[in-house]
């Protein structure tokens, strides 16, 4: 089954589950005003169709000694056809780099850069990052604080 | 600070990908009890490592086919601004992360939309009304991996 069609009793149960992730199923059953019993279908159905594709731990590298995060945003040098892939094939051997993405706009790719403290980010910066091919620009925005993480859809 | 040997390294990366993963399985994947494998998963959340839990959803399936990241300059500044600013931005549905940044840009926004023209219904009456808005730079996102990081 590869496509499915979620109705307003899938949409309620995927709010609720938005809202609190480690809620117990009955408890989100209750709240998107459904049977347990529906509640365990649904979600196995959305299961089956990939929908729900289930969740991870977010890691929150403060409390590991990571107080440092940048965003340091490329602009790549797109004369070379392979500049995406050589750039992003190096970007994913520094440890540091805790994502990558790709952007139509400005900004070619994004790498989102953790480090114990100013000192460590800057040897990072220097020997792997500044290192890495096919870099013509780079800008860096330090995360001062983080008002909102979600990943939840206004569904 | 919490320290960590390669159980506890093994686990964080397992859970990281997967959070429904039962102590029991945990403590099968490295070979160790159960029990001793369910304290050192409390171990680590009790030190604050895991800053929460993440339904990961077909966005493409439930009609949202587009991501983009603004930056956000404001045109007026002080503190009573950066408040409102806040308060409103952290309100809008659609809009999934915000971060104070230093650098180019005061504000990186994370806006998920159903497509381009939805994109722009919430950029126009969601994000240019904001308090004290003032130079917005969008970046549409073509793909995205997450990776492992120094665990």
């Amino acid at each position: 089954m590869k496509f499915m069609q979620i109705d307003d009793t899938d949409r309620r149960i995927l709010r609720q589950l938005q809202a609190a992730p480690d809620a117990l199923p009955r408890d989100l059953a209750e709240r998107a005003g459904v049977t347990p019993a529906t509640f365990t279908r649904r979600m196995e159905k959305m299961r089956e169709a990939r929908i729900l594709r289930g969740a991870r731990e977010d890691i929150h590298w403060p409390a590991l000694g990571y107080a440092v995060e940048v965003s340091l945003r490329f602009s790549l040098d797109k004369t070379d056809p392979r500049a995406f892939d050589d750039f992003i094939a190096a970007a994913r051997l520094v440890p540091e780099v805790i994502g990558i993405q790709t952007f139509l706009g400005r900004v070619d790719v994004r790498l989102l850069v953790i480090a114990r403290d100013m000192g460590h980010y800057q040897s990072v910066y220097r020997e792997r990052i500044l290192t890495l091919p096919h870099i013509s620009d780079i800008e860096a925005l330090v995360n001062v604080a983080t008002i909102k993480s979600e990943t939840s859809v206004p569904l | 600070m919490i320290d960590l040997d390669d159980i506890d390294r093994h686990f964080l990366r397992a859970l990281s990908r997967d959070a429904s993963l039962s102590a029991g399985a945990l403590a099968r994947q490295v070979g160790i009890n159960q029990s001793v494998a369910w304290r050192r998963v409390k171990r680590l959340r009790d030190a604050g490592v895991f800053a929460g839990r993440r339904v990961e959803l077909d966005l493409d399936a439930l009609g949202f086919t587009v991501t983009v990241f603004l930056g956000i300059k404001l045109a007026t500044k002080g503190l009573v601004s950066l408040d409102d600013f806040e308060r409103a931005v952290r309100a809008i549905p659609e809009v999934q992360i915000v971060q104070h940044t230093l650098g180019l840009f005061d504000y990186r926004l994370r806006v998920v939309a159903r497509d381009l023209p939805d994109f722009e219904r919430v950029l126009r009456r969601r994000i240019m009304t904001l308090p004290g808005v003032g130079n917005v730079e969008a970046n549409i996102l073509l793909s995205e991996e997450r990776l492992t990081g120094p665990i």
